[in-house]
């Protein structure tokens, strides 16, 4: 049990490649949490995909133990939360179980936009924020010129930043004793009724699930038993410990701490992030405010690109959605790729990381369609239908209109490059909400259409920068646009996997695109073929695949008999493996580079 | 079944394995050796065609085709030889085609006498282009002077001489095929086989353009264009297609290579020989090890060349018999396809390419029409079960 006065708990913001898993690092390695032999560049990143992306997904948390200069030990919990957007949710659930922040700014680059984001989120959290600048030692470092840049475009007081090279280790005692000194120490009363906070809760394979929890009045023991009071649950607790950031049993846990528990829980759906935890027996009176769970805004389809792994496949994201309760997922069948899952992602990040850990850890070759947004359908009968698949969109006769997802979207560039941003950002029906001027960085803030924005907006974004932009946007509101399915049609049949929801200014642009794409991927056939792209029975795009002309076989004698059979049964087999629409055979190759995210 | 190969006759070929230099674009089994022992493979020859001529010695002998490698190479000695024995073992028809394939080189084109004289009545000469620079591209060791009085000696000693030409080379456009097309014909008695250049994997071709290092190639449309057109001219000029690559005047036809294309009977003597033989009412696919010494070691110490053979099955038959048929301009007779198949060609099938200008029946035969054999390999796979 630890006096509240001598408990400091912190996150870091930054943004990504800031340096803020090296600082955590360090703050580990200079105070002994883990021995030397045991550090691992970015120790709190555990899954190979954070270590290899410098980004952290999962909420990570470490206890050190800091013996100060003015002689005393203090308990300094870390949440290391993760500094993408898409995982925004995890973000402010963290904050809520800390006090204070340090904010960690690149010396030589300024704030970028996501870390705008999180330290309103921590301002927001009534946080003591500390500001500090890392990668001092680099020549670009410029640290007046940042310390002005945080003060014009956060609005606090930088005057005090620490300036550190977390590289080097150089400046990390000053960001120790000022975690100490200038954050404030927690709140609580060890003898109140137990009310505890569910930070968050993984699947271990050992272990099953394990619950983080941040203690806010009371006392937790192993043996206790607990009630999460939103679902009712009832639990034993078989395990209580802290992160060191490895589990170290630990008898209780008081008001202020922060530690973990596991319960005999099955699976991570049970528990719910925000849940208050109390005793079973003697309850506290009130519980914490909540927090709204994360809802998937992303979709797309995951299908084995070998249909025999469809069972492979189903199994490995049963397992990983144990651990991982903003993805969701249910069946759909394909005409093009058979079986496979339409799945709902935060955002194009978790979209990657899901796609990533399937294909790595589960061994899977898999089939990622063109992501898509939640559209709502309001129907004429008043009834409003979620369209998360193209395919599904109802006759139109029976629609009123269609909303879509738009979000308001923070870009900070350099200026040499708003002008191509801005350009962008129209192309991409956006509208201007606001641009300012932070030194030679611009600031604009657009509303954007979430489907523009999933499309291709980030790689033109870098591209037209030069990866000089940094990008965060949060959903704002389902709006009424002039929205369309557009079909494909090859040889005049439509091949429903092909379809996409589209703005009609759009349509022409997007169509040509996809029948260009298409005459480039579909083999010539014995007849030419018409591709198309159609508004309900509207052409807006077409091109023709002309008729195979030569590919007979200059020589065939005696002795090629066997080998030109064999090469004909296997183009005959092949073929096979192709979906048939009307007379025409597509390649599961070409749906798989028509569908593609990123070719 | 057992009668069907009569509607193909019966033929014998024989492969010479070894050239003096290896083709960039040649994927045939051929291999450049510093010696050779003649006479061991005359033996090695000779105890091939006495053990085939045992399984078939009922047979007419409608034919005998030396390729290779480069048969031009062989002793006139050993040919002489073969042929012998070969007279000893089979009853020939009258009219038998006994074909050698040669390359025009000076050295060669001085044993063409002796070839005549030891029973071949056919040449098939590699002239491949009439021009130097081409020749040179295509590894070719004559030059088109060379290549133009090689010919002439052999028309002076042989009735029947026929010459291959490769088009669609690199840099060639339809004008300069063309040009050169006409200049053939005007040579030609009365046989021709024009291939277009073909890249295949394992050659010298293959890997340059793996290493898209081989440019100038044509694209499928100017490779049509030059295949149609060529169709156009020596149909013009008498000798019509009667096979995808071959031309010739009426009765000028390769008997040896029609007994392929009609699914007849062959007997493959030599390293990676394939033979066909309908024995005891099933039709048997033979070959042999393509290592030349292997074959040898094969024949001389097991007294048989061969691997194991395989029984064709009759769907397989149905599809050799369509994949060869369908390259001639007669087409096939759609019985002996139900023969073999037990199934008709599928009617849908053969009305959509129909309707497509691919395919027609003329005389109750299915043939390919001009254009539909330019895309063979799309028609067959359409039609093959």
């Amino acid at each position: 049990m630890t006096q509240l006065d001598h408990i400091r708990n912190f996150s870091i913001v930054a943004h990504i490649d800031h340096g803020k898993s090296t600082l955590a690092d360090r703050l580990i390695q200079m105070t002994g949490t883990v021995a030397e032999r045991d550090m691992k560049a970015q120790l709190l990143d555990s899954m190979d995909i954070e270590r290899e992306r410098g980004i952290t997904i999962k909420a990570n948390t470490v206890r050190i133990e800091y013996p100060a200069k003015d002689g005393e030990t203090y308990v300094l919990n870390l949440i290391d939360t993760p500094g993408h957007v898409d995982f925004a949710y995890e973000v402010s659930r963290s904050m809520r179980a800390v006090e204070g922040s340090l904010l960690v700014v690149d010396a030589s680059q300024g704030v970028e936009a996501q870390t705008l984001a999180n330290v309103y989120q921590a301002i927001d959290a009534g946080h003591e924020i500390v500001p500090v600048l890392n990668k001092i030692d680099l020549p670009a470092a410029d640290p007046d010129a940042v310390k002005a840049n945080i003060e014009d475009v956060i609005g606090i007081d930088a005057s005090d930043a620490i300036p550190i090279s977390a590289k080097t280790g150089l400046g990390i005692p000053e960001v120790l004793e000022a975690i100490v000194h200038r954050l404030p120490a927690p709140k609580g009363d060890r003898d109140a009724p137990l009310k505890a906070m569910l930070v968050d809760s993984w699947y271990d394979p050992y272990l099953g699930v394990v619950v983080m929890i941040r203690v806010m009045d009371g006392v937790i023991r192993k043996g206790d038993r607990i009630k999460m009071m939103q679902t009712g649950a009832v639990y034993g607790i078989d395990k209580l410990a802290v992160l060191k950031p490895q589990m170290v049993d630990f008898p209780e846990l008081g008001p202020g701490e922060i530690g973990v528990f596991t319960a005999s829980i099955k699976q991570v759906r049970d528990t719910r992030v925000g849940d208050t935890i109390t005793h079973e027996k003697k309850p506290c009176a009130t519980p914490l405010p909540g927090f709204k769970p994360a809802q998937p805004v992303v979709f797309c389809g995951l299908f084995p690109v070998d249909a025999n792994d469809f069972e492979a496949l189903r199994d490995a994201i049963e397992k990983l959605a144990l651990n991982d309760a903003s993805f969701s997922y249910e069946m759909e069948t394909s005409a093009a790729l058979g079986f496979g899952f339409r799945c709902g992602f935060l955002g194009l990040l978790h979209l990657e990381v899901v796609r990533d850990r399937l294909e790595r850890e589960y061994d899977l070759d898999l089939i990622t369609t063109a992501p898509s947004v939640v559209f709502k359908i309001y129907m004429k009968d008043g009834e409003v239908r979620d369209l998360h698949n193209p395919a599904d969109m109802p006759d139109l006769t029976y629609v009123d209109h269609i909303e879509e997802p738009r979000i308001k979207a923070t870009i900070m560039v350099p200026d040499e490059y708003l002008g191509d941003v801005l350009k962008l950002c129209q192309d991409r029906r956006g509208i201007q909400l606001d641009l300012t001027y932070a030194g030679s960085r611009a600031m604009v803030v657009y509303d954007l259409p979430l489907a523009e924005v999933v499309f291709d907006f980030y790689d033109r974004l870098k591209s037209v920068t030069k990866g000089y932009a940094s990008f965060d946007y949060q959903l704002s509101e389902y709006r009424e646009d002039f929205l369309v399915k557009m079909s494909i049609l090859v040889n005049d049949e439509p091949v429903d996997a092909l379809s996409i929801m589209v703005h009609r200014d759009r349509a022409e642009a997007r169509g040509r695109a996809m029948v260009e794409k298409l005459k480039e991927l579909i083999p010539r056939h014995m007849f030419k073929i018409p591709i198309q792209a159609a508004i309900g029975g509207r052409v807006v795009a077409r091109e023709t695949l002309s008729a195979m002309r030569k590919d007979v076989t200059a020589k065939c004698y005696g002795g090629d008999a066997t080998r030109k059979k064999k090469l004909l049964e296997k183009q005959k087999a092949g073929k096979k493996k192709m979906r048939q629409f009307g007379k025409v055979e597509i390649p599961q190759s070409a749906f798989i580079s028509a569908l593609k995210m990123d070719d | 079944m057992s009668d069907d190969w009569r509607h193909g006759g019966f033929g014998l070929y024989l492969h010479w394995p070894f050239c003096a230099a290896k083709c960039p674009y040649c994927d045939f089994n051929s291999h450049v050796a510093a010696e050779i022992d003649q006479a061991r493979w005359q033996r090695a020859y000779l105890a091939e065609i006495d053990r085939l001529g045992v399984e078939t010695q009922d047979r007419v002998l409608n034919s005998v085709f030396f390729g290779g490698g480069t048969p031009s190479l062989m002793d006139p000695d050993l040919v002489a030889a073969i042929l012998e024995r070969v007279r000893r073992t089979w009853r020939q028809a009258n009219d038998i085609e006994i074909t050698l394939e040669a390359n025009p080189t000076s050295i060669e084109s001085g044993r063409f006498r002796a070839y005549s004289e030891g029973g071949v009545n056919r040449i098939s000469m590699g002239m491949q282009a009439l021009n130097d620079a081409d020749l040179t591209r295509l590894g070719r060791m004559h030059s088109a002077a060379e290549g133009r009085a090689a010919f002439d000696i052999a028309r002076s000693h042989f009735d029947r001489v026929s010459f291959d030409l490769i088009y669609a080379r690199q840099d060639q456009d339809l004008t300069a095929w063309e040009a050169e097309l006409r200049e053939a014909l005007a040579m030609a008695v009365d046989h021709f086989s024009l291939y277009q250049l073909t890249i295949e994997e394992g050659t010298a071709f293959g890997r340059r353009a793996a290493a898209g290092k081989l440019t100038g190639l044509p694209d499928e449309e100017l490779a049509a264009d030059m295949y149609l057109r060529t169709q156009e001219i020596c149909e013009a000029a008498g000798l019509p297609a009667y096979e995808v690559s071959n031309h010739a005047r009426e009765g000028a036809q390769s008997r040896h290579n029609l007994i392929y294309w009609r699914y007849g009977d062959y007997a493959g003597i030599g390293p990676g020989a394939h033979g066909r033989l309908t024995l005891g009412g099933t039709r048997q696919a033979t070959v042999t090890p393509k290592p030349p010494a292997l074959w040898l070691q094969a024949v001389e110490q097991r007294g048989s060349g061969e691997l194991p053979r395989e029984e064709l099955p009759l769907e397989d038959q149905a599809v050799e018999f369509l994949l060869f048929g369908l390259r001639l301009s007669e087409g096939i007779d759609p019985a002996r396809y139900r023969a073999l198949s037990g199934t008709d060609l599928p009617a849908e099938k053969l009305a959509d390419l129909g309707e497509l200008g691919l395919v027609e029946t003329l005389d109750g035969r299915i043939r390919a029409t001009r254009e539909g054999r330019a895309v063979l390999n799309g028609v067959i796979r359409e039609l093959m079960p």
